[in-house]
């Protein structure tokens, strides 16, 4: 979590510029499950990366590389999208 | 300085007449009595090419302040206007225009909420966005209409500013009664406003930013406390505006007006067109030796408080009006005079007076200075005790 600001450092209305976002660790509000890879399964079809809400799914080039778990609210979209039952939930929350 | 004759003019036109001067690239409104005369004015000057203004024609006062939020962070000098039920429907988007901090000006046409329904005068429709965050300027007449209407923008769009700033005069009592008022030359309040410019502009490109984000518990609180401290600190620029326009136009029209305060012992405080018929039972109760004056205050929000504490110290008792009531709790302008008067040792009286247009006779103000008067003045039935 990025250090919170003091009154005196948020700009007039608040004003939200582009990358502030990064800052917001939204992973946080994950409850249940997190996804996990089953590597051995993946056929990097990538349409975990292209569903995922938050832009949670990391790449390396073009090659799945894992779940950023700062951003995923654990959603499971990218498990209902895997067509060859490469992601689970792992009862685990972090 | 300025050498114009004075015109005859209601306030409601007088501030169109500084709509016109001030020539807002945009006005996004919706008609209510007795706000409408001011926009009705206007829209004439309008199509008659004496101004360059987009009038919207918006369906509601709720779209009215959503339309003009988004003009004012564009980069588009706004302003807009209403009164009571209209305000009211407002509310909603007044908050969250003080929040975005969004430098519009709105003429208010103050009068009563329903219910029951009615058209006429008093300060409940102002009281209602009290908390909002809006900066609240009251005019005594049309005169004062028209001059807080041209500082009105030089307010809202100073940097350390950056609010809405409500210009409220008494609807049909400073609205539609006609009085001298002198007006500025166009180009005199041309350049005394100036070009619009607010720090980032939304139309922007260059610079992308998202507005009026979601808050949570962990960064509600720090927004609402630096939306306060822009209040305090317009105070400052209330005061600096007004001696500016003073140098402009010889008139002095600040935050607020002592008036025969040396030697009082007894300080009536009012806003809005009463303070007129105090002025005259001053004067009248000073000629047959009673030391009594007027602390009429222009600005009430942001509050004065420091400055009234001072301004009547010494004093015996400190009278407060208020043309709203708060049923079961304090009036509002008594609970703000009470907490700035906590540590004075005054001692502070209130009456609630003027209600949905009733008028305040000098007879009224003489018997509150005297501490003869009712808590609720001119209300047939008087107080329960004295039944």
């Amino acid at each position: 979590m990025a250090e919170l600001k003091r009154w005196q450092e948020l700009p007039p209305g608040g004003l939200v510029t582009p990358g502030d976002a990064a800052q917001t660790h939204t992973g946080d509000w994950r409850t249940a499950g997190r996804p996990v890879v089953q590597y051995e399964q993946c056929v990097n079809c990538l349409l975990c990366w292209l569903y995922c809400p938050d832009s949670a799914v990391i790449l390396e080039g073009t090659t799945l590389a894992g779940i950023d778990y700062d951003f995923c609210k654990g959603c499971e979209l990218c498990v209902e999208v895997c067509p060859v039952g490469a992601l689970a939930m792992s009862g685990e929350r972090s | 300085m300025i050498t114009a004759a004075p015109q005859l003019l209601t306030g409601g036109e007088a501030v169109a007449h500084a709509f016109r001067q001030i020539e807002p690239d945009v006005v996004p409104v919706y008609p209510i009595t007795p706000q409408t005369p001011i926009i009705q004015t206007f829209s004439s000057m309008v199509a008659d090419g004496q101004a360059h203004t987009a009038i919207v024609n918006v369906e509601s006062e709720h779209s009215a302040m959503s339309a003009a939020i988004g003009s004012a962070l564009a980069g588009a000098r706004t302003v807009t206007a209403t009164s009571s039920q209209g305000l009211a429907l407002m509310t909603e988007v007044v908050y969250i225009a003080a929040s975005m901090r969004a430098p519009i000006v709105m003429a208010v046409g103050n009068r009563a909420l329903s219910g029951p329904i009615n058209i006429h005068c008093d300060h409940s429709d102002s009281m209602l966005v009290r908390d909002s965050g809006v900066i609240q300027l009251f005019a005594e007449n049309a005169q004062e209409a028209y001059d807080l209407t041209v500082m009105a923008p030089r307010i809202a769009e100073h940097p350390g500013v950056l609010l809405p700033v409500l210009v409220c005069q008494d609807g049909f009592t400073i609205t539609h009664a006609a009085e001298p008022v002198t007006l500025l030359r166009d180009e005199e309040v041309r350049d005394f406003v100036g070009p619009y410019a607010i720090p980032q502009p939304a139309l922007d490109a260059r610079h992308p930013a998202t507005r009026g984000p979601f808050a949570m518990p962990d960064y509600y609180f720090e927004f609402r406390r630096a939306q306060a401290a822009a209040l305090e600190a317009a105070l400052d620029v209330v005061f600096d505006v007004a001696h500016r326009f003073e140098l402009l136009s010889g008139r002095r029209t600040g935050p607020y007006e002592g008036y025969r305060l040396q030697g009082a012992d007894r300080v009536l405080v009012a806003l809005g067109s009463s303070a007129g018929t105090v002025k005259d039972v001053v004067d009248e109760l000073r000629d047959e030796g009673e030391p009594v004056g007027l602390l009429e205050l222009r600005s009430f929000r942001p509050f004065p408080g420091r400055d009234l504490a001072r301004l009547v110290h010494g004093v015996r008792t400190v009278i407060v009006l208020d043309r709203a009531d708060s049923p079961g709790g304090a009036p509002p302008l008594a609970a703000d005079v009470s907490f700035a008067l906590r540590d004075s040792g005054v001692h502070v009286t209130s009456h609630v007076y003027g209600l949905g247009g009733r008028d305040l006779h000098p007879e009224e103000v003489r018997a509150v200075f005297s501490g003869d008067a009712p808590q609720y003045l001119g209300v047939r039935g008087g107080d329960p005790c004295r039944v």
